[in-house]
């Protein structure tokens, strides 16, 4: 008798030589990049490009060498993709910094210090908070368990630009803090604190929300006693838009809650409850708010009015300016947009990468979304699932909402860009979403336990039972 | 779970296959049309570092582009100001470009199709890109003639080629000067900006083509046209000119400017009420020939459609839809009639081209910067605003205003002018509008030509007669003698 020959185990790569790959290749990027702006602008390669080349290869492989030892089956394209995308992001601030300096030396008033040096702290600082949380969070299972707590944390964090003397109001919305002179969003951390929250509610609650109320026009309705939680995420996201005015992050918090809530119950009725509510807040914040309508109004008809929209008609003059090829790094004039470093990088790369780079890049983005839903569908435990969806879901819609106001496909609401964005807490915070997807991923392509031995072959006794 | 992730997933595909659709249309199909906007300092920036051409009125630079030690290796400067100012409009590094600097910017800044081969060439042979040059239809001499005329006043004056169009004045006071506006100081402009711009008298408004005003007696040509062409007309048909008429469904009366009836026993004919500009006969005549008649006859002469586009020209307005009184108040240019002097002086134009509107038009040629020719505009018809006939008796009661009635002042020795007064009443508390129209010679038009003024200044107590006539007068001489001197 002959048995059956066990099943030779399905031999996955762990995928980690690719990824050093394309950890080179993305250090090319953002060395081409650096050297490009220097060659647009002066004609001439920065005079630091050896030193800055050495460092990004270096850190590079360092977070690559890391993720090998801490997450050695995590999916290797989610490194290399945010490191190209934070090189993109330091080079255009590096070159807005020239375009800045020039402008002053052409008028004669102090040079404005530079904001890349401090970017490429940033991102430095996000990338060892990778290497911690690779480090300290084992497995991601241990977020958990405190569902309340990390739900109250958020709502600190979110809450935090409210308390005087720390909140400070910049460009009309009071979504920063200020300590020790330096100013930080918290709503950043507070996105992926939130997600942390939403998942492991959802984990214990998800059955209960999946069950069905009423069915109208085919779709099964959540039950009524159940709306709770979706109705205080919803107030949650009108507080900030009222007190912080914020609507973009208004918009992801609700967007995220509602996609999570969707995946855990795999009940459609949740997206046409979140999109009903989503609808009323938003009708009722347009009638109520007048820069809720200026936004909507810059939207349809930005020309209608060009002193108040002068940013989105200089970001579609960017872009236009760009065309298909675009300028060329360096050779644009992409400073002519305000704050091309924050909310409207993606106009300033539309307009001297031209719509063939921009494409790389919203499609770098959806690599890094397409890698996360993967990653979320790969994990066996519910919790990594909701975590990984949710983590990605936050940077898709967030992506979504300001590439889509910048470029007015919807109206304009501020948000950052992750990685791309000047701004500290935003690009650390999307740092430690890469870890906490690296994490989900290493944890579902990590290959199963070694099966027993057949049982033929144990060495054990057939017991009787009687 | 997974289920719906997948299903997330194709919604979030979507997403950013909309954005990527979205950077497409913006960034290819939207493009052009961005980059030609006149607020686009990213193409502004572009064109500063070539030399734009000139925009030239005869063979005389009124815009020219020199070289500069500023901020840009060129400076736009415009050698007679405000004479040409809204002609040719300004080109400013912070405010854009407007009138025929937008117009024709494409020509001018060596952007337009016409010139690709030529930009090529220089690309390749590293000689730094020119623009071409524009030519306008202006005459200097009438141009000068309607400017000093104006002087003092608020107002505008038009003069065309009625067999062609061409416009040969275009003037309006207050003007500004287009230079600071161009200076390579950006504080230089914004000062300049800020002044023009809160002057009480808006010295950037060009009242030429840019501002509709009631029409008022000037309009009774229009009137006239109907009636002549309703075939139930001659100049020598009488018709009532009492003293005031009652307007049908109110209790109001339309009066006569002189107060008076028009003839013996209130009895008057066409020519005659044309002639001393007779309100209650036209009024009459208004409400005898309904209101869709005036209007369609209105719009033969160019109403309810915009001329002259490319120059944001406004718009003049025979209402919609009116009611008898205010028909009547429609035939003598009131109530909610509206036209430019531009209108006013295609009117005449037409009536002096045997009853054939000609497209107005500004822009004579486009040049190479070799000065080989890229585009002439060639003359087209807008429209037959009336029959030869009744083109005819127009002229023949036009000529009666300037011989023998309210247009005298127009008249010029040896000359034959037909002309029409005007003076429009406004909305309470604000001056009348004084008009006069007019072309010359009656039998061989060579020049159409309306005055409008808002505000004659230091002079009261005026009619468009006294006000406006001698200044279209100046104008048609100094055409008539420019020809004659070619001729």
């Amino acid at each position: 008798m002959t048995s059956p020959a066990p099943p030779a185990p399905v031999r996955t790569g762990s995928g980690r030589w690719i990824e050093l790959v394309l950890v080179l290749v993305a250090s090319a990027i953002t060395v081409g990049a650096y050297a490009n702006v220097g060659l647009g602008t002066s004609g001439a390669l920065p005079d630091q490009l050896v030193p800055y080349s050495v460092g990004v290869v270096v850190v590079g492989v360092l977070a690559h060498l890391l993720v090998r030892w801490r997450a050695p089956f995590a999916d290797p394209v989610l490194l290399p993709t945010a490191l190209a995308l934070n090189g993109i992001g330091l080079a255009m601030i590096h070159r807005l910094d020239l375009a800045d300096a020039a402008q002053a030396d052409r008028l004669g008033v102090p040079v404005p210090s530079p904001e890349a040096p401090g970017q490429l702290v940033w991102s430095l600082v996000g990338i060892v908070l990778l290497v911690l949380v690779l480090w300290l969070v084992r497995d991601h299972r241990v977020l958990a368990p405190y569902t309340y707590l990390t739900f109250l944390l958020g709502v600190v964090l979110l809450l935090l630009p409210l308390v005087p003397g720390l909140g400070v109001e910049i460009n009309g919305a009071r979504i920063w803090i200020s300590v020790l002179g330096q100013s930080f969003q918290p709503g950043e951390a507070a996105k992926v604190v939130m997600v942390v929250a939403f998942s492991s509610y959802l984990v214990v609650h998800r059955e209960a929300l999946a069950l069905a109320g009423r069915r109208i026009l085919g779709v099964d309705l959540p039950r009524g006693r159940d709306l709770g939680p979706i109705l205080v995420v919803w107030l949650l996201g009108m507080a900030i838009l009222v007190f912080e005015l914020d609507l973009g992050a208004a918009v992801l918090f609700f967007g995220i809650f509602v996609v999570m809530l969707f995946v855990a119950t795999e009940r459609v009725g949740w997206l046409v409850v979140g999109v009903l509510l989503a609808v009323a807040g938003g009708v009722g914040s347009y009638l109520l708010f007048s820069h809720v309508q200026e936004r909507v109004s810059a939207w349809l008809d930005p020309f209608g009015d060009p002193d108040a929209n002068y940013q989105v008609i200089q970001s579609l003059y960017g872009l236009a300016y760009g065309g298909m090829l675009g300028t060329g790094l360096g050779q644009g004039q992409p400073d002519l947009i305000p704050f091309a470093e924050s909310d409207f990088i993606t106009a300033a790369l539309g307009e001297e990468l031209g719509l063939t780079g921009l494409m790389v890049i919203i499609v770098l983005f959806g690599v890094l979304v397409a890698r996360g839903l993967r990653a979320a569908i790969g994990v066996r435990d519910p919790f990594g699932t909701l975590l990984a969806a949710g983590l990605a879901t936050a940077i898709g819609l967030q992506v979504f909402v300001v590439v889509g106001g910048v470029t007015k496909l919807i109206p304009l609401t501020g948000l950052t860009t992750p990685f791309l964005s000047l701004g500290g807490s935003s690009l650390i915070m999307n740092w430690v979403i890469v870890a906490l997807l690296l994490r989900v991923s290493d944890a579902g392509r990590r290959p199963a336990p070694a099966p027993p031995p057949p049982l033929a072959e144990a060495q054990t006794q057939a017991v009787r039972l009687r | 779970m997974n289920r719906a992730i997948r299903r997330w997933s194709v919604l979030t595909l979507l997403m950013f296959v909309a954005l990527l659709a979205n950077i497409t249309v913006v960034q290819v199909f939207w493009a052009d049309e961005l980059n030609a906007r006149s607020d686009n300092r990213r193409v502004l920036l572009e064109e500063f570092a070539r030399q734009r051409g000139p925009i030239l009125v005869g063979d005389t630079a009124v815009a020219v582009s020199e070289e500069s030690t500023g901020r840009f290796d060129y400076q736009r400067s415009y050698p007679q100001g405000p004479l040409y100012a809204h002609a040719t409009g300004f080109y400013s590094w912070v405010y854009g470009r407007s009138a025929t600097e937008r117009a024709a910017n494409d020509i001018l800044a060596g952007t337009d199709e016409t010139l690709f081969a030529r930009r090529v060439i220089d690309l390749v042979s590293g000689r730094p890109p020119e623009g071409g040059s524009v030519r306008l239809t202006l005459q200097p001499a009438a141009q000068e003639a309607a400017d000093s005329g104006l002087a003092g006043m608020v107002g505008a004056v038009v003069a065309i080629d009625p067999a062609t169009g061409a416009i040969l004045a275009m003037s309006a006071r207050p003007s500004y000067d287009p230079n600071p506006l161009a200076d390579p100081n950006a504080e230089v402009q914004e000062q300049a900006w800020t002044a023009y711009q809160t002057d009480a008298a808006e010295p950037m408004l060009n009242r030429a083509i840019a501002q509709t005003y009631p029409p008022g007696s000037t309009f009774k040509l229009v009137t006239a046209a109907a009636a002549l062409e309703s075939g139930d007309y001659e100049p020598d048909t009488v018709i009532p000119g009492p003293a005031e008429l009652p307007l049908p469904g109110s209790t109001t009366t339309l009066p006569n400017a002189f107060g008076g009836e028009c003839g013996p026993s209130g009895q008057t004919t066409l020519l005659d009420a044309l002639r001393i500009s007779c309100n209650t006969a036209f009024g009459a005549l208004g409400i005898e020939l309904g209101d869709d008649a005036l209007r369609e006859q209105a719009e033969a002469f160019g109403y309810n459609t915009q001329p002259l586009v490319e120059y944001n020209a406004a718009t003049s307005v025979f209402p919609d839809t009116l009611d008898p009184a205010q028909t009547a108040q429609a035939a003598i240019g009131q109530f909610d009639v509206r036209a430019s002097a531009l209108q006013d002086a295609m009117v005449t134009a037409a009536i002096a081209n045997d009853g054939v509107l000609m497209r107005p038009y500004l822009i004579a040629e486009a040049l190479a910067p070799d000065l080989a020719v890229l585009q002439v505009t060639e003359p087209s018809e807008q429209a037959r605003s009336v029959s030869v006939a009744t083109a005819r008796d127009l002229t023949e009661m036009m000529v009666a205003v300037v011989d023998s009635g309210t247009g005298r002042n127009a008249a010029i020795p040896g000359v034959s002018v037909a002309g029409k007064t005007g003076t429009a009443e406004r909305g309470a508390g604000q001056t009348p509008v004084y008009w006069f129209t007019s072309f010359a010679p009656a039998e061989d038009p060579q020049v159409a030509v309306a005055v409008v003024i808002e505000n004659p200044g230091e002079r009261v107590d005026v009619s468009g007669g006294q006000l406006a006539a001698p200044i279209a007068r100046a104008v048609m001489q100094a055409v008539l003698l420019e020809e004659g001197g070619q001729g």
